[in-house]
């Protein structure tokens, strides 16, 4: 059995002249110590869909099971019970903004039934894991973003969670700041073993956090892989769409303006591995005839599994163009013609 | 210029002391009983919490109702129940009976505003962490809250002192009282006069201490 088994979930809001279908007969198993992604656009329906894993949102059909209880039919104190073990951080911090920073976290800790005499120390080590042990006593408004994240983390792991579901958690910040964040999340599935399931609209941040990837759209599933392959092998419209922004294999207009007058094809080329594509290049030019110039060209790591755009010009007589493009096809994971 | 301080000597210090006892049984009765309606009518809104729109209706009703009424029109209704609760209406404890009538409704609105302006980001956490309502009312809805609802005290306490001024008009007493009995009815301008200086005084100073407080209760 699964963690976290999702069956079935929709979720609607009725409105006053219109229903909104926010989640759609969804279905996901998420596995224990695994880090797993949620991605779309916003308003694709995973903020909804993640808020169902802890009772913050009831479903209007389906089930879902943590840890053996159905979270959807748990009583009050069950559900509480449930909660306790089941950190959120969210994408605004959502600290209480009157109260320090240890004060914070006593309320989480409080709140799972953590002894009163033996907080202050439980504070400090919480407080250590996210580097922020100094900043016990200052409030929310006088930290920056990033720690504000941090103090939010240390406030989900409180009650020594085995989920952590997280919300957006990076899409208030700064890029460098998002990456910090992620390393430490990192850091606590590697270490702790707790169950992550993250929830972005910015693949980009999340792409080495990720085990396995869920792609959202209108409230459904569309796609549901591992990282690597979602960015090697994109299979929905929404995925492509995604990778492809991340990617951004698109030319820059004045590469296009350039090229606009002169007879030819631009193809953009994916590959897996980090081997040069320079042989499969020369090789074709020479079958050919047509002569290929490189536009642009970039490796991405996921999970240290490298994937290759390369953007590449191709000109000659016509005939000739049309067998190289079909030699690429063959030779090259993903060919994509550019439109010009 | 000598009768105006023969009676200022002779009746200011008790009339302040009426005003100060009308302002302080209503002002605490109305902030204890409008903090719990508040709290009711956010917690029966809220759906984080347990949305009930049938109860939350109801009380809402009946807080506009009584809202509803001019305070010069509750007063005279409520005479009769001054009667029963502090034998002569015509004192400061029976003009403090209406006088909380009014209070009560009145903070519950500012109550429910200071809550309902809280952050559902913030409640969403305290409620992920599976803290009950008290924890959550005494961590964070009151910490929260506690500005907003300085402000309100304020507001409620000015208030009360203006509508104490219409009870000391059918006898109940206080600095208003004596503004009307001396200073309108006895043509007495420097009494008049001294009483509108005193209480724009006591008003700047509640109105000082309040936004120092909620200065103060609002971190970082």
């Amino acid at each position: 059995m699964s963690q976290i088994e999702i069956t079935d979930v929709s979720v609607t809001f009725d409105q006053k002249n219109r229903t909104i279908n926010a989640v759609q007969d969804v279905s996901l198993k998420i596995e224990t110590g695994e880090v797993y992604g949620i991605v779309g656009l916003s308003g694709a329906g995973k903020s909804t869909l993640v808020r169902t894993i802890n009772g913050l949102q009831k479903p209007t059909k389906g089930t879902v099971v943590v840890n053996g209880v159905d979270i959807t039919k748990a009583d009050k104190k069950a559900l509480a019970a449930s909660r306790k073990k089941i950190g959120f951080i969210f994408q605004n911090f959502n600290l209480i903004n009157n109260r320090t920073i240890g004060q914070n976290i006593a309320f989480a800790l409080t709140a799972g039934g953590y002894p009163e005499k033996k907080q202050p120390q439980k504070i400090v080590e919480l407080l250590s894991m996210v580097g922020l042990q100094d900043r016990q006593d200052n409030y929310p408004a006088q930290l920056s973003g990033g720690q504000k994240q941090r103090v939010g983390i240390a406030r989900a792991l409180a009650n020594d969670p085995d989920i952590l579901l997280c919300d957006e958690a990076t899409s208030a910040l700064d890029l460098e700041t998002a990456e910090e964040i992620i390393t430490i999340l990192k850091d606590i599935n590697e270490r702790l073993h707790i169950t992550i399931v993250f929830i972005t609209h910015q693949l980009e941040v999340a792409k080495d956090l990720f085990d396995r990837v869920a792609v959202m759209e209108n409230g459904k599933i569309v796609e549901q892989t591992t990282a690597y392959n979602l960015f090697a092998n994109p299979k929905s419209n929404m995925a492509k769409r995604l990778v492809n922004r991340f990617l951004d294999e698109q030319l820059p207009d004045e590469v296009k303006d350039r090229l606009k007058d002169q007879q030819g094809v631009i193809l953009t080329l994916k590959y897996q591995g980090d081997d040069s594509l320079d042989p499969v290049i020369t090789e074709i030019s020479s079958n050919t005839g047509v002569s290929i110039s490189i536009l642009q060209g970039r490796i991405e790591y996921i999970h240290s599994n490298a994937i290759g755009v390369l953007a590449v010009f191709i000109t000659g007589d016509q005939n000739a163009i049309s067998k190289a493009v079909a030699q690429f096809t063959q030779k090259v994971d993903m060919v994509e013609e550019v439109a010009r | 210029m000598n009768e105006t301080i023969r009676i200022l000597q002779a009746n200011l210090g008790q009339s302040l002391w009426e005003t100060f006892e009308m302002v302080l049984i209503s002002g605490v009765i109305g902030i204890v009983f409008g903090t719990v309606l508040g709290l009711l009518l956010y917690y029966y809104s809220n759906r984080l919490f347990s949305p009930r729109p049938v109860v939350n209706a109801v009380v809402g009703f009946i807080i506009n109702a009584i809202r509803s009424l001019p305070f010069l029109i509750l007063m005279v209704v409520l005479i009769p129940l001054a009667k029963l609760l502090a034998g002569d209406p015509y004192t400061p404890m029976g003009g403090a009976v209406s006088l909380s009538v009014a209070a009560v409704p009145f903070f519950a609105r500012i109550a429910e505003s200071s809550f309902a302006e809280i952050d559902q980001g913030i409640i969403e956490a305290a409620r992920s962490t599976g803290a009950n309502f008290w924890l959550i009312f005494q961590e964070v809805l009151f910490p929260e809250a506690l500005p907003s609802l300085i402000r309100g005290i304020v507001l409620t306490i000015i208030s009360l002192i203006g509508y104490s001024a219409m009870v000391g008009t059918i006898g109940a007493g206080g600095i208003g009282n004596l503004a009307i009995q001396f200073g309108y009815n006895r043509y007495d301008t420097g009494v008049l006069i001294s009483v509108i200086v005193i209480l724009v005084i006591i008003v700047q100073i509640i109105q000082w201490i309040g936004d120092f407080l909620a200065v103060h209760y609002t971190r970082g």
